[in-house]
């Protein structure tokens, strides 16, 4: 029996980036907010001090702040003729948990999609004709434009501080930055970061070619910053741990950075950490959540009540939740229809070693969002006409700190053990440089997520299970693209390249990107969607769900920018429509 | 004057008491504030005042740092039972609340004015812990005000529990003959020689603000050595209140007026940031006063007298490539490699008085156990020093505190070995569990910050969040 708590104006699901991004704004809208936060309360000074935060060791490879697998995981395939096994050590991706989410451990990679990205299906219709698009491609337009977005974006790249060069202001093009990203109504915050040697060859060997190289935006700071709200960031020191570590200088972007000193201090706002949600509860008509039911880390169940809830878990468990609690249709792959779980992709990534003898790149010099890209070949930004494939994504070096474990690029032909392959690593650890890829993934019919038949977590409730593969438009964008990243690895005169496609079907063990989407899609019509274009349930007009499973297909760019926005979109709604009027916010 | 004779027969009653006395009187400090946690720091009075008279009050209590003393962390403010460590034992602060039996309910307006004035309750004497050797010099209408003030929070029947402190310092009847030593009583008189703001800045300093009562060194009664005002103090636990004379390399002669008002209005400037005991006052004082009187304040401590400036030892080469070595290798990603800093988070170590007080507490107590700037509505990150007592060696942090003394133009005593091992001692940052019950290695670096252990979830949110957000000071 779950214990009844007092009720709360607005109870938010999952303590990351859009957990304290949706308390920070109804606790300014006069609201009580109560977040409840699986892991443990995480600070700078006590969780990732500089003293410590450097350790590759205890963080990147014994996975100090992400998900434990043995608590709860998810059960993954390639295809509906398989039968899932649970993933048990983690590797292609790594969901974080404890106050602050995948916030604390992300690369600070700052990116607006292209407007193209967010009207996808119509763009491409108009561009190419509806015949480009594969039957079982069931890709759809996010429902928002870029240009209800912009504001939105611009609102987080300043609470974060974002490092770059605007490339498009107010449509004019702006030499040294992206020239294909949407307009922007002011520059970034901060100035770029400043190159290490190895980026600055790409940008100048892809200028070369005729491409259009531009920094990396960047949540891990230039310079100083002090955001809207008073909190401050300090400079980067680019000591190259970022990716899976949580940054000891106050110089990453993460809630703990930008919002947490302010919203910890107000009246109105209470965190309650090692409490995991296990249900949403409905009354008895369906339409409206009446509470979550959690479970704390001494195993007592809880009840809390609220008028109002967001889903701001990890995109992943934010299906899961949908599922378990029996909001929403479930998606069924054989008939297309049903919603939650649809649209689930991921990304697709490649990439490109390039070996010098004379020049030496420091490569341990770096920063999770350092480096140099060309998106000429992202998303519709070349003619896709003839080459059998839509969407692309950004190429360039992306100098994250070449850690010693991690980090020991061979040659060709290097033994893959013993004294010449220790040989090889001293010789070209200093002299070698990588070209990454980052692609999209167009969403398909086949790629969805449900829960599992066989396997449960340690509440016995089942686990979330994950169909998915690359198709053929993903293997010939990968293709094309990193053969374009190949062109720049030879045009900057190394002794060799070496070209790693990662051909084949997803592989779950090496570290891809942890940038899971889809399945709680937004859109215009409820059949083809779970929340509308303000991020609410179709079926359950007071239950919000933020993050990326909100995405109807991923585009080639890191998604936090957009999860951000998103949330800053929804909220607006929030405070100006919703709460005068509470219902539903789109009327079929 | 006092009659010598009348102070050589107190001094030998004290002196027996002394005598008694296992503690340490090295350090003499009366304000170590124990294990403390202030309630957050948000602006306005709390809670709210609307009535005029009762404002006037919450300004007085602003101005006295009232609040910080009178409220243990998460307590009800002004409930008192805050322990207050002193070299003579520990002391309790009392409720002020308007609670009959725990509080002051049954004072009157005049038992109210005595007891800053004079240090006498209507049951009995003060301990200077709680500072009336300054309050008396506020006036009978800011007084009455406080009163009104306190009468108007709600009562507490919090009960603070009782001193502990030895024989013979446990007989209030002593302070009969401290205060006959050292109580120099009676009301602010304006200088008619010096302007208004001046006038008003000394009462707020020598008066409600009892700025002395840690920046001025103490003799072994816990009495200001007014010789040497201003000069600094030892105020336990390894904090050392710094001089706060114009001296241009202790004290605040290096600070330009706009920075000495960022510091008291918001907590931070380009050279420090307030933390600890400082923290609390800038956090509830200082940076609630008018700007006017903040600038008071600044223009008193600029004209009075600087410290005599001393010509420090110079150190040993080799102690100084040793320390560089620790500071490019531990320091220089926040302070950066010239030492500059970053406005307001990392402090500029350049021309730092901080760093260059003739007793290096506070730089040896930092860099063992780190410190946490308190948190202020301006300046709302709570920026951190992390702790070093599992990573450097005594020598080690002897030769980096040494090297950032007499860097960049620095220059300050070199720091010994034996200093760091003996502060490493008395914090309890030579064990691997603190004595709070908090381990201290890799894992749980910061014993300062380090958040409550709870697993009860329906009590670790806020109270944990809030701990570490907000935390110790």
């Amino acid at each position: 029996m779950s214990e009844k708590l007092p009720s709360v104006d607005v109870l938010v699901v999952g303590f990351g980036w859009t957990g304290a991004i949706v308390a920070q704004e109804l606790t300014d809208a006069g609201l009580n907010v109560l977040a409840l936060e699986r892991g443990r309360w995480r600070d700078t000074p006590t969780d990732f001090a500089p003293t410590f935060a450097q350790d590759e060791l205890r963080y990147m490879w014994r996975h100090a702040l992400f998900e434990n697998l043995a608590h709860n995981t998810l059960t993954i395939r390639n295809n509906i003729s398989q039968t899932a096994l649970p993933m048990r050590v983690m590797g292609s991706f790594l969901p974080g948990t404890g106050v602050g989410g995948s916030g604390v451990h992300w690369n600070g990679q700052t990116w607006r999609f292209l407007p193209s990205d967010l009207e996808v299906r119509s763009h491409v219709t108009r561009r190419y004709g509806a015949r480009a698009i594969p039957a079982d491609m069931t890709i759809q337009d996010f429902g928002v434009t870029y240009d209800d977005l912009e504001p939105h974006y611009d609102r987080f790249e300043y609470l974060c501080g974002t490092s770059g060069t605007a490339g498009n202001l107010n449509g004019q093009i702006q030499a040294g930055g992206n020239p294909f990203e949407g307009a922007r109504k002011r520059g970034y915050p901060t100035p770029a970061m400043r190159q290490a040697y190895a980026p600055t060859l790409f940008a100048e060997a892809a200028a070369k070619l005729g491409y259009h190289p531009f920094p990396q935006p960047s949540s891990n700071l230039s310079e100083a910053y002090t955001n809207p709200l008073g909190v401050q960031l300090g400079p980067c020191t680019y000591c190259g741990f970022c990716e899976k570590f949580g940054c000891g200088n106050y110089s990453k972007a993460s809630a703990q950075t930008t919002i947490l000193p302010v919203l910890m201090r107000k009246p109105n706002f209470t965190l309650r950490t090692e409490a995991e949600a296990l249900t949403i509860n409905r009354d008895s008509t369906g339409k409206r959540a009446v509470s979550v039911t959690y479970v704390d880390a001494q195993g007592r169940e809880f009840e809390q009540p609220a008028d109002l809830i967001f889903l701001g878990t990890y995109a992943l468990n934010n299906v899961r939740l949908l599922l378990l609690s029996g909001i929403g249709t479930p998606y069924d792959p054989r008939t297309g229809e049903g919603v939650v779980g649809r649209n689930y992709a991921y990304q697709r990534t490649s990439f490109v070693n390039a070996f010098f003898d004379d020049k030496i790149l420091n490569p341990f010099i770096g920063a999770g969002a350092h480096g140099m890209h060309i998106d000429d070949f992202n998303g519709d930004n070349f003619d896709h006409g003839g080459l059998g494939f839509l969407g692309g994504g950004y190429l360039g070096v992306l100098q994250t700190g070449a850690r010693p474990i991690e980090t020991h690029p061979v040659p060709e032909g290097t033994p893959t053990w013993g004294g010449a392959w220790k040989k090889a690593v001293a010789a070209n650890y200093l002299k070698t440089t990588t070209i990454s890829t980052h692609g999209g993934v167009m969403s398909h019919r086949g790629n969805y997520l449900d829960l599992d038949p066989t396997y449960r977590d340690v509440y016995g409730r089942p686990l979330l299970r994950m169909t998915f593969d690359y198709t053929d438009n993903e293997q010939k964008m990968a293709h094309y693209i990193t053969d374009r990243a190949a062109d720049v690895a030879r045009a900057m005169g190394p002794r060799e390249i070496k070209v790693v496609y990662r051909d084949g079907s997803w592989d779950v063990v090496p570290y891809q990107t942890t940038h899971n989407t889809g399945g709680a899609i937004m859109g215009a019509d409820p059949k083809t969607s779970v929340v509308n274009r303000y991020l609410q349930s179709w079926d359950v007009s007071n239950l919000f769900v933020m993050g990326a499973s909100a995405f109807p297909q991923n585009p080639g760019y890191n998604p936090t920018g957009t999860v951000a926005a998103l949330a800053y979109w929804s909220l607006k709604a929030v405070r100006e429509q919703y709460l005068k009027s509470p219902g539903p916010l789109v009327h079929t | 004057m006092r009659a010598p004779l009348q102070r050589a027969l107190v001094t030998g009653l004290l002196s027996l008491g002394i005598l008694v006395a296992t503690l340490s009187l090295v350090a003499i400090g009366l304000s170590g504030i124990a294990n403390g946690q202030p309630p957050s720091a948000t602006s306005g009075p709390y809670p709210p005042v609307k009535d005029p008279d009762v404002a006037k009050g919450y300004y007085v209590a602003v101005q006295g740092d009232c609040v910080g003393c009178h409220t243990v962390p998460g307590g009800l403010p002004f409930a008192g039972g805050r322990p207050l460590v002193t070299p003579f034992g520990t002391i309790y602060s009392a409720n002020v609340t308007p609670d009959k039996d725990a509080g002051i309910g049954r004072w009157s307006a005049d038992d109210f004015y005595r007891a800053l004035h004079e240090g006498k309750a209507p049951d009995g004497h003060l301990y200077p812990a709680f500072p009336y050797n300054y309050y008396t010099r506020i006036g009978r209408a800011d007084s009455d005000a406080l009163f009104a003030y306190l009468r108007s929070l709600p009562p507490s029947p919090n009960r603070s529990p009782r001193n502990d402190l030895p024989f013979p310092f446990n007989v209030r009847a002593l302070m009969m003959g401290w205060n006959l030593l050292f109580l120099d009583k009676g009301e602010y008189k304006p200088d008619p020689a010096k302007s208004a703001a001046w006038n008003r800045g000394a009462y707020l300093v020598e008066g409600p603000g009892h700025c002395a009562a840690c920046h001025t060194p103490k003799n072994l009664f816990g009495a200001p050595r007014t010789s040497r005002d201003y000069h600094g103090g030892d105020i336990g636990n390894g904090w050392y209140a710094p001089d706060i004379t114009p001296n241009k390399r202790t004290g605040i002669g290096g600070w330009s007026d706009e920075e000495l008002f960022q510091y008291l209005k918001t907590g931070r400037n380009v050279h420090a940031n307030a933390a600890a005991d400082m923290g609390e006052v800038v956090a509830y004082s200082t940076s609630r006063m008018t700007d006017d009187d903040v600038r008071a304040i600044i223009a008193y401590l600029r004209d009075r007298p600087a410290r005599a400036d001393d010509s420090p030892k110079k150190p040993d080469p080799a102690v100084m490539k040793a320390g560089e070595a620790v500071y490019v290798d531990t320091c220089a990603a926040c302070h950066r490699m010239d030492g500059a800093g970053s406005m307001a988070m990392f402090p500029r170590l350049p021309g730092n008085p901080n760093l260059q007080q003739p007793n290096p507490g506070t730089l040896i107590r930092v860099l063992l156990v780190g410190s946490r700037s308190l948190p202020t509505d301006a300046r709302p990150t709570p920026a951190t020093m992390p702790a070093f007592n599992w990573k450097l060696r005594d020598e080690q942090i002897a030769a980096v505190a040494t090297y950032v003394r007499n860097s960049w133009g620095n220059a300050a005593a070199p720091v010994d070995v034996d200093t760091v091992t003996k502060m490493r001692k008395a914090l309890g940052a030579d064990r691997r569990t603190l004595p709070d019950g908090y381990p201290t290695d890799m894992h749980h670096p910061n014993p300062e910050t380090v958040s409550s252990p709870h697993t009860d979830s329906r009590q670790n949110g806020t109270d944990q969040a809030g701990t570490a957000a907000l935390g110790q000071p």
